[in-house]
């Protein structure tokens, strides 16, 4: 395989069409100017420092290095999770389920399509295992995400009819019943379109990656469906995992509703 | 026989008091003095210290399903989780004869649940309660927004739970219907006094 390697010069130049947005920004007094210097020179800053750090890990092969370099990133991955529900639960016990959920479903997904469906050799190449793995936690966060957040907002408003049920002697999994059917589908409608239309409205990035470096096509097309699989699977399972924690902790042992339990809920 | 024993709501002194198969026990006392919430409690809908035993068994030994589908507590303002009213009943051959004691007809539970009124909705909800034949009810103000002609007809459908053996905690604001239904009353006062259980005069 063989790429173009970009110099200082040619990033110079790419960054021109952001120079020139800046530059529209002063002329009709938008106010953007600075958010974009900002955001740009962040963006730069973070993804050169990503690449170090790639550099550092891929150069150690090490399995030990593998692991704390997956449990860092699950570990953001699942503050984010927390961070982006609207009705968060008092307790720590949300990270727990997020974390868990991320580093069960995603860390599971992610060793079992290295390992078993592209075998390099070590299996525990960060080469392999880091990128994957990025792309698989990248998705299933959104689909926990949603799923957690479509359960808790059901939980709020269906409360009367969820504890209805409960007196009726539903167990909580059965009084959740509705509110968890639209949690799921909810999650799991965008990974299908995302199915339905990948190729046709715009390239993967991954594939778009693998085409820049050199890769036949056809070569990049069977990663991406590959990784498509992977990734709707573990969203998908994560989207499980997710909304049934979720109504565990939305729930005690005596199958009672406890909207207490989150911070908007009552005290 | 239903024995509440030292049942401490949170914030409200704690309260005992029995109630015997063919027995009903009204609940009575001013806006927030804790009756819904007593009624809660005893179902295990909200958590409380203390014991409910039901035929000498206590609330916790009872897979809590099992002991809602025993102890079945019914809202004044009954909800409901899907679209039309049928899915809402067991599938009982007898349901359409307890649609019709309450006064309504049978061809409602196949309409949506939107179109129902205040009323109907509160006498389908009692129907809901009482159709898999718990063994105790716990009735909060199951008659507060029906017409005379329709609360007559729900006490009639009460007294027959109370004639068959079942026991019933009633929260009502209706001194008539106490008298007419309840053997017992228990007066929750408010204001942190203890709650007080005497005969109720024919």
């Amino acid at each position: 395989m063989s790429y173009i390697e970009l110099s200082g010069t040619d990033l110079a130049l790419a960054a021109l069409l952001l120079i020139i947005n800046g530059a529209i920004s002063i002329a009709f007094r938008l106010g953007l100017a600075i958010s974009f210097a900002v955001a740009a020179v962040r963006m730069g800053i973070q993804l050169a420092a990503v690449g170090f750090v790639l550099n550092f890990i891929f150069a150690q092969t090490s399995p030990l290095w593998t692991v704390l370099i997956v449990f860092v990133m699950v570990l953001v991955a699942g503050y984010e999770l927390v961070q982006r529900q609207e009705s968060r639960f008092r307790s720590w016990l949300a990270y727990g389920l997020g974390n868990a959920t991320l580093l069960l479903v995603g860390g599971l997904a992610t060793v079992y399509a290295v390992v078993v469906v592209v075998h390099p050799s070590p299996w525990y190449a960060p080469r392999y295992i880091v990128p994957i793995l990025g792309m698989v936690l990248g998705n299933t966060l959104t689909s926990c995400s949603l799923a957690l957040q479509t359960l808790t907002e059901g939980a709020v408003r269906e409360r009367a009819a969820i504890e209805a049920r409960i007196a009726q002697g539903a167990t909580r999994i059965e009084a959740f019943g509705t509110v968890l059917r639209r949690a799921l589908n909810t999650a799991i409608t965008p990974l299908l379109n995302v199915m339905s239309v990948a190729g046709i409205v715009s390239l993967p990035g991954m594939m778009t990656g693998q085409i820049l470096a050199g890769a036949n096509p056809a070569e990049a097309a069977k990663y991406q469906i590959m990784i498509m699989f992977v990734l709707t699977g573990a969203s998908g399972l994560g989207a499980f995992a997710a909304a049934f924690g979720g109504v565990l902790l939305l729930t005690d042992a005596r199958h009672r509703l406890r909207l207490d339990r989150l911070a908007s809920g009552p005290a | 026989m239903l024995r509440v024993d030292y049942l401490t709501v949170a914030g409200l002194p704690p309260v005992s008091f029995e109630v015997a198969p063919h027995e009903c026990l009204a609940v009575e006392g001013p806006s927030g003095a804790g009756k819904t919430r007593l009624l809660r409690a005893i179902a295990d809908l909200d958590a409380a210290d203390g014991f409910v035993y039901l035929d000498g068994e206590e609330r916790r030994e009872v897979p809590a399903p099992e002991w809602r589908r025993r102890v079945r507590y019914a809202s004044a303002e009954p909800a409901w989780w899907g679209p039309r009213v049928r899915e809402h009943f067991p599938a009982a051959a007898k349901l359409e004869r307890l649609v019709l004691s309450v006064g309504l007809e049978p061809k409602l539970l196949d309409r949506p649940i939107s179109e129902l009124s205040t009323g109907e909705r509160q006498r389908l909800g009692l129907v809901r309660a009482v159709a898999d034949e718990p063994r105790v009810l716990l009735l909060d103000e199951p008659t507060s927004a029906l017409d005379a002609q329709a609360t007559a007809l729900a006490e009639e459908l009460i007294r027959f739970q109370i004639l068959a053996g079942r026991m019933v905690v009633l929260v009502s604001h209706n001194s008539g219907q106490v008298v007419r239904l309840a053997h017992t009353r228990l007066r929750l006062p408010g204001n942190g006094r203890a709650a007080v259980v005497e005969r109720v005069a024919a």
